[in-house]
């Protein structure tokens, strides 16, 4: 493999067009003579994409997902890195399987993989897990969360907030009440009411936000909020920003797309916890994300085997494939409707998640000399019809299967190495 | 029509069709041989997911009645215990070649999954799925009350009658399916109910809500009240319970002699059953001379015969 080369002509960061020379996996000022020649002319060259919500099903239900294939979407997305969720089986609520989850990410070496700790014992909100030991592993854990389950208990949520605090640890809460849930299935509003399918009210998941900005202002911890997807909890966090409250949250692609009409078709691939929404949600969470009330977007990248969603809507697993289409989907909804811009995306995407994640050491660092050479680049003209058969991941379980997306990643490096190459490049790296 | 799947879709003209046809249907049924030849050769499968011995008896007998061979399968699976798949059944049926199938689920949307073609290729009959639809229940309280309350029933609609809905409106797929088919039909709904059993989003539905019988009748003249059965667990649900006791509900929305004589000399009342006497209907209100409850399962075997001759038979005419 080649260990120099030069993306030539790119637009960084969708502005000025520039060359990234990389030597040994590092920028350089200038690539040798006989470099490999990367022919960027009309795509945009981003920071490596940083997912801060990503469920890679291994170690449990490989026939899902794998590290290795949940890393090949991934880098087929765009994304260097991603954080894997601890809901697997086992769950990552040890050193061990954090660890064993890491090093398997390493060993594949696609992308880099971060494991979130559990907050609870076997995720089920009673007792603590032992973060300090996954934060002192090897996979230096700094990120926690129950994810699929929320910290309901208000005494474990806090205790949470003030441990993780000795490690520069964030508790990620799905923010979700279990008893205003119990046996939802979609929305609660005008169309679970004409489909009769149970309902999730918005209130569910606000009221969590709301107490848990107020637990994190009290101990003085910083939260995140996964997935937010009302506008209710847009305002909360927004109020909670200005009282200058430590949270961040996420957004997924699927939020900032889709809304609770998807489940006329009662087709359970538009099945997803949270629930989607409605457009006047979608409006404010894309409004939220552009004007930084939302900080990020995060896939909830969500694979499920074929029987889980060739069902019964009520019997289906919750979630929908993400890692692939999420560049894309921001395109669309945020960059080709003028309220992103590519350098935005480059925030929202990679640095501002990398920070969440306490690993802006190593990710979405500067496209400058000196820094290691983790990139993307996107060709935004790239108009493609998302096709269920043809993805990388292990499972199929995609919302977007006949929809056409306006752009996506067509090359990603990993430290210099070639993690993703569209046909047109293959050849350079032969 | 290829399927039935729920009434929010059924135009008027379909809906005055298939109880035309259910006119005709009930006329053959007075005759000394009852039964007909029409879907001689055809096969319907009674595929039942949920047990209903009454909606399945209605839905046997009908088929019967039009010479159809008849299947009963009742599957085991809820969504507790996951059973055989409902894709897996669909395409066990679609191998022994079902022409109809006739399906009762406890998910909401089962039906109209079946019906999207990918697992078998008969029509769908949606005999009730969740707490969405039931639309062969709904057409049978339009075929009753038709009868009863419009003057020259054949060709016509329920233009002008104001119908209550009384109950758990919230899990309920008999309301589902009543509320569009009526106000199609051209009556107007009223629905009675405690505001923790209406659905939250029920803004668009064209209704008027009570959330007391004596408001309703107060306020509206009702041509027909249609009472809903209170399921037991609804009751007892510890802290979340829909209301606070049986005694409550029934001070507040059962139908007893004294609410029965304040409603206008015509009306009727209707209740899908089974019942629970003494809980949302009394005993008086339910054997009372203005009950038409008995007649709506007889009703229900010639508007079942109606639907399974239109979606199998096509045009033709008995």
């Amino acid at each position: 493999m080649s260990t120099a080369f030069v993306v030539k002509g790119a637009s960084l960061y969708g502005d000025a067009v520039g060359d990234i020379a990389v030597v040994d996996g590092v920028i350089v000022d200038a690539a040798p003579a006989g470099a490999t020649v990367i022919d960027a002319d009309g795509l945009i060259a981003l920071p490596g994409l940083v997912d801060l919500h990503t469920h890679l099903r291994e170690p449990g239900r490989e026939d899902a997902e794998t590290i290795e294939t949940g890393s090949r979407a991934a880098a087929r997305g765009g994304w260097t890195a991603v954080h894997a969720m601890a809901n697997t089986n086992p769950v990552a609520d040890t050193a061990g399987v954090v660890e064993q989850v890491w090093s398997r990410g390493q060993e594949v070496g696609l992308v880099d993989v971060f494991p979130v700790g559990a907050v609870t014992v076997g995720i089920k909100g009673e007792h603590l897990s032992e973060m300090g030991a996954m934060a002192h592993s090897r996979a230096r854990v700094r990120l926690f969360s129950d994810d699929g389950h929320c910290v309901s208990d208000p005494v474990i949520m806090r205790r949470a907030l003030e441990y993780v605090k000795a490690f520069d640890g964030a508790v990620i809460q799905h923010a979700q009440d279990p008893r205003l849930t119990e046996g939802a299935q979609m929305h609660e509003g005008e169309v679970s009411a004409e489909l009769g399918l149970a309902g999730w009210p918005a209130v569910a998941e606000e009221s969590i936000v709301a107490r848990d900005v107020l637990l994190a202002e009290h101990v003085g911890s910083r939260v995140h909020v996964q997935h937010l997807s009302t506008a209710g909890s847009v305002e909360i966090v927004r109020w909670a920003k200005a009282r200058g409250i430590a949270v961040t949250a996420e957004v997924t692609p699927h939020h900032l797309l889709l809304t609770h009409e998807e489940a006329r078709t009662y087709d359970p691939v538009f099945k997803v916890n949270p629930p989607l929404r409605t457009q006047e949600d979608v409006d404010a969470l894309r409004a939220a994300l552009a004007d930084g009330t939302i900080d990020i977007v995060a896939t909830d990248h969500a694979p499920h085997a074929d029987e889980d969603k060739d069902c019964e809507w009520a019997s289906a697993s919750f979630g929908m494939l993400g890692l692939e289409t999420a560049i894309g989907i921001v395109q669309q909804v945020m960059v080709d409707t003028g309220l992103l811009s590519w350098r935005d995306v480059a925030r929202v995407m990679s640095e501002t998640p990398a920070r969440i994640g306490r690993v802006e050491h190593a990710h979405g660092r500067p496209l400058a000399v000196g820094e290691p050479a983790n990139l993307t680049l996107i060709d935004p003209q790239a108009v493609y019809t998302v096709d269920r058969s043809h993805v990388a991941s292990r499972s199929h379980n995609t919302p977007y299967a006949g929809r056409e997306l306006p752009g996506r990643a067509v090359a990603t490096f990993l430290r210099g190495a070639p993690t993703f190459l569209d046909p047109r490049f293959e050849g350079a790296f032969a | 029509m290829k399927h039935l799947l729920g009434t929010e879709t059924l135009s008027r003209d379909e809906a005055i069709l298939i109880l035309d046809t259910a006119e005709q249907m009930a006329a053959t049924q007075e005759r000394e041989i009852r039964k007909l030849p029409t879907l001689r050769g055809k096969t319907v499968v009674n595929l039942f997911f949920e047990d209903s011995t009454r909606t399945r008896m209605s839905f046997e007998a009908a088929a019967k009645r039009l010479s159809a061979d008849v299947i009963n399968f009742a599957a085991k699976g809820s969504s507790v215990s996951k059973g055989e798949s409902l894709k897996d059944t669909a395409l066990t049926l679609q191998a022994m070649g079902a022409d109809a199938v006739v399906i009762r689920h406890w998910a909401s949307g089962a039906a109209y999954q079946l019906a999207r073609g990918e697992w078998l290729h008969g029509c769908v009959l949606n005999a009730g799925d969740g707490t969405h639809q039931h639309p062969t229940q709904a057409l049978l309280d339009a075929y009753t009350a038709r009868r009863h309350l419009v003057d020259s029933p054949t060709g016509n609609g329920l233009d002008g009658l104001r119908i209550a809905i009384v109950g758990d409106i919230l899990h309920s797929r008999v309301a589902r399916s009543n509320v569009y088919l009526l106000t199609t039909l051209g009556a107007k709904v009223t629905l009675v109910a405690p505001p923790t059993l209406v659905p939250v989003g029920i803004g668009p539905w064209p209704v008027d809500i009570f959330h007391s019988l004596d408001a309703a009748i107060e306020a509206q003249e009702i041509d027909a009240v249609m009472m809903l059965r209170v399921q037991r667990e609804r009751m007892t649900g510890g802290g979340a319970a829909f209301f606070p006791s049986p005694e409550e509900y029934t001070r507040l929305f059962g139908l007893d002699g004294a609410r029965l004589a304040r409603l206008p000399q015509h009306a009727i009342v209707m209740h899908p059953g089974p019942m629970n006497r003494g809980l949302e209907i009394s005993a008086e209100a339910a054997d009372s001379a203005r009950s038409v409850i008995v007649e709506q399962v007889a009703n229900g075997v010639a508007v079942r015969m109606a639907a399974l001759y239109l979606l199998l038979a096509g045009e033709e005419r008995p």
